[in-house]
């Protein structure tokens, strides 16, 4: 009975959440309902007693990918009338998009995979289960492969968007703390003996 | 303790539960109850503390600096080395007037104080204080602490944006560059804890160093343990690494257009999170509530009826472990000038974030080897 008003709860604010991305012409505000999104379907998943996965959403989307997010969308000064220009001119386009969009999903969701029987109640899973390990378990066994694959392609991407922000060989005027620590009497400071002047 | 909750739970709260939910929700109105009642009992002396450690602060850096600290507010004519006086700065500042500046976005300018509070109170659900007393024993504990350190940079961001105002935003860019760079450090560094203690549970984390002073992890994460501490201390925007607020350059950073009670939510914010962060480093390095004497002397005495709650592991272990890192914090505070920008982000990306890379591997080594007495 908690469940489902908490379910309710969340679910209501999730789908308000995400309208609002849509709708705020704030940038800003645009982000931080997302933010909010992410939360709520976040709560949803560990109704689902999929804490590992809840708790990874929040970790690694509110916690660092949004952060940047905010910090580039605060930076930039984005002026909506112009991006708003071509809204009559792309809606055709995007309506084609919208409903491709809706129909695949309703596919997907009225799939055997998605009856309501398959998903009757909110399992309970018995005590002592431990979903962080058995998904490491089955990430190091079962998908290997795919997980190194993965491992690799982001390595590749890493490695390129560094040499893409290094390619030009920057002028910087920054102190190096090792010269620094290094650095000896002799090399900054020169001691010039030198006679007094005598008196006239 | 145990005996005062039962009695409160038997007396008021089984008749309120009765009272006031339909016959067939009275089981979960009463866990409800029962759930803000233990919530209530952890909050309110962790703000108890957060009260009184920042006129541990004022006292403390005044006898490091020969001065004398706070001495006149005491209670009923008595001066009391001044132990009125947090008290009355709490008075003062819900009697100030909160200024939202004309400018600002007010919605966010008042959500942002909020946002920064609620994860470090938030992230005491997971705290063991005893084998037995924890208010959410999950498997994912370690995680979830994680994820809630992560979001207290939203706090920072939305005040500083929401104020309108360069100075706050340059604090708020400052900290999240900031925050972004050492969360990776303090990540890899829980990752550590993980590693060695073969679960993500909290309380499973301190049984894992339990033996003796030199099981705990702090010996063999000694870098990770240093990592994480240090790491925390830039978390938390603290001396060394306020650039965040930064008197002598961007007046206070983000809370720069903040006053009276919005100002002090993001006072309290900061205190709450140095007290979590050292409670924190009690827990995964110095055995949490287990006592530093296991080991030396025998079972039976630590078990014994009176000498052994005394000496024995309980409460009072955690609550002195935290004192020491809180300790820390402010001596850290008294002792050392503030980090240059691009040295604290040198030392978070090139420094700690490789160390706690190569220290993962070598921790991983030692649990395959089986290294006595850690991973036996």
């Amino acid at each position: 009975m908690i469940e489902l008003i908490v379910f309710y709860i969340f679910g209501a604010l999730l789908l308000g959440a995400a309208t609002m991305v849509v709708v705020m012409r704030n940038p800003v505000h645009a982000a931080l309902f997302l933010v909010l999104a992410f939360f709520c379907s976040a709560a949803i998943w560990l109704l689902l007693q999929a804490e590992f996965l809840a708790i990874a959403l929040v970790l690694v989307y509110v916690g660092a990918v949004m952060v940047l997010f905010l910090f580039v969308v605060m930076m930039l000064d984005i002026n909506m009338v112009t991006i708003r220009e071509g809204f009559a001119r792309y809606l055709p386009f995007g309506l084609f998009v919208a409903i491709l969009m809706f129909l695949v999903m309703g596919l997907v969701v009225s799939s055997d995979y998605f009856l309501s029987d398959a998903f009757s109640t909110f399992s309970h899973v018995r005590e002592g289960y431990s979903n962080t390990q058995h998904l490491g378990q089955t990430l190091y066994t079962e998908y290997l492969y795919q997980f190194e694959i993965a491992g690799a392609i982001l390595l590749v991407a890493i490695v390129a968007a560094i040499s893409l922000s290094m390619s030009k060989a920057k002028v910087t005027k920054a102190p190096n703390p090792g010269d620094q620590v290094t650095v000896k009497k002799q090399d900054r400071l020169r001691i010039v003996k030198m006679d007094a002047e005598g008196k006239e | 303790m145990e005996a005062i909750y039962q009695f409160i739970n038997q007396q008021l709260l089984m008749p309120m539960s009765a009272m006031m939910f339909p016959a067939d929700l009275q089981a979960e109105g009463l866990y409800l109850m029962q759930t803000s009642l233990k919530v209530m009992a952890i909050l309110s002396p962790v703000l108890f503390t957060v009260a009184y450690f920042t006129y541990a602060e004022r006292k403390i850096i005044g006898f490091i600096q020969g001065r004398i600290g706070p001495n006149r507010v005491g209670f009923f004519g008595f001066k009391l080395w001044g132990l009125g006086q947090p008290i009355a700065d709490a008075v003062k500042l819900i009697v100030k007037e909160i200024v939202i500046p004309s400018g600002a976005n007010k919605t966010l300018f008042v959500i942002a104080p909020i946002v920064s509070l609620a994860p470090s109170l938030a992230a005491w659900a997971v705290v063991p204080f005893d084998d037995t007393k924890v208010l959410a024993d999950i498997n994912a504990g370690l995680l979830y602490i994680l994820a809630l350190t992560s979001l207290a940079v939203y706090g920072v961001i939305i005040a500083g944006w929401a104020s309108n105002s360069k100075y706050a935003f340059l604090g708020a860019i400052r900290s999240a560059a900031q925050i972004v760079a050492y969360e990776i450090a303090m990540g890899f560094a829980l990752v550590g804890v993980l590693v060695a203690a073969g679960s993500l549970n909290l309380g499973d984390i301190v049984m894992a160093q339990s033996g003796s002073v030199f099981h705990w992890f702090w010996l063999p994460l000694l870098p990770l343990f240093l990592i994480y501490f240090i790491s925390g201390v830039a978390e938390t925007n603290r001396a060394p690494f306020d650039v965040a607020e930064g008197e002598s350059e961007i007046v206070a950073g983000f809370h720069v257009e903040y006053g009276g009670m919005a100002f002090s939510v993001f006072f309290m914010a900061e205190y709450a999170n140095m007290v979590l962060i050292s409670v924190l480093s009690a827990i995964m390095f110095l055995g949490g509530w287990l006592s530093p004497l296991q080991g030396i002397l025998p079972e039976s005495v630590l078990s014994s009826e009176v000498i052994g709650s005394l000496i024995g592991p309980g409460l009072h272990w955690l609550l002195i472990k935290t004192s020491i890192f809180m300790f820390f914090f402010l001596w850290l505070r008294a002792t050392f000038p503030r980090y240059r920008y691009d040295q604290i982000m040198r030392l978070g990306w090139k420094v700690f974030i490789p160390i706690t890379i190569v220290w993962l591997v070598v921790v991983s080594a030692l649990v395959v080897a089986g290294v006595p007495p850690w991973f036996d």
